[in-house]
């Protein structure tokens, strides 16, 4: 039993990480009030850091504890809790016209998924773990090889990511204004 | 043994579900969590190539990733305020006129 549990380690660690992400993944789709599937969301994002983790992308792990679960997610609680999330009507069936579809589209992707997985053809054998971790030979650690890859081979990505970050925070900043001619006229009661 | 197969289709599974909650919500700040778990899919995929490679071009493109969705996030987060101040709801149903 317990060189069972030993032996298998990465596989049971991989599937209970794996039904917990699916789950809290049902979650954010499924549940109404929007803080649990926030918070829901906020399980995921965890779980993900893990298999990041598992996957030798330690510094990918520390940065997606960071920026998505400290971040973003206190921007989305932060907005749920400023608006007003009513008078969404609740759901009823949905696109009912269109299930035949949907269902022949979910069988096809499904036919792929299982294709892929009796071929096989991605799996054979795994990469060298060390590789993840080298830079010119040497062997540094995750985030020192991420760092030194990032800031001389992608340096341009990495410049023009930043722009794109400066354009959005303007862009943000602007939508959020009161006198960004978004208000509802007045005199005119809102619906 | 877990290979790359298995994060593939952990991958395809969440993004089933970031698609489905995309497209049968009608709350927006929902879709833009749904969005979320499809960008959580997309680096999950990356970084599951990326050691079965052996290859770090895979992480740093995650990095990128989780960088757009940051900007994502603040924009969409952004467009739900204003849509409150304008409509004084979250539904998109009722966002169904581009005259403000």
């Amino acid at each position: 039993m317990v060189e069972f549990l030993v032996s298998n380690f990465e596989a049971i660690l991989f599937l209970i990480i794996a039904a917990l992400t699916v789950a809290a993944g049902v979650g954010v789709i499924a549940l109404k009030n929007p803080v649990h599937a926030a918070l829901s969301l906020l399980t995921t994002f965890l779980m993900v850091a893990v298999l990041f983790v598992i996957r030798h992308a330690e510094f990918l792990a520390a940065v997606q504890v960071m920026v998505y679960a400290g971040g973003i997610m206190v921007l989305f609680l932060f907005v749920i809790m400023l608006v007003n999330v009513k008078g969404v009507r609740p759901e009823g069936a949905f696109m009912t016209r269109w299930a035949p579809l949907a269902i022949v589209g979910g069988v096809l992707v499904g036919a792929l998924l299982a294709l892929l997985v009796l071929l096989g053809v991605l799996a054979a054998g795994s990469g060298d773990p060390t590789a993840l971790q080298t830079v010119d030979g040497k062997v540094v650690g995750n985030t020192e090889a991420v760092g030194i890859t990032l800031y001389t081979t992608y340096l341009v990505p990495f410049e023009i990511v930043s722009v794109v970050l400066l354009v959005a925070m303007i862009g943000a900043i602007i939508f959020g204004r009161r006198d960004a001619g978004l208000e509802r006229p007045s005199g005119e009661a809102g619906p | 043994m877990i290979t790359a197969n298995h994060y593939v289709i952990l991958s395809l599974i969440l993004l089933a579900l970031g698609i489905v909650g995309v497209m049968v919500r009608r709350n927006f700040i929902t879709v833009l969590m749904s969005l979320e778990l499809i960008f959580n899919a997309a680096n999950l995929n990356l970084i599951a190539f990326s050691h079965r490679l052996g290859d770090l071009a895979g992480q740093i493109l995650a990095v990128f990733v989780i960088t757009i969705a940051a900007a994502e996030a603040a924009i969409g987060l952004g467009l739900i305020i204003a849509l409150v101040r304008l409509k004084d709801t979250v539904a998109l149903d009722e966002a169904s006129e581009m005259r403000s």
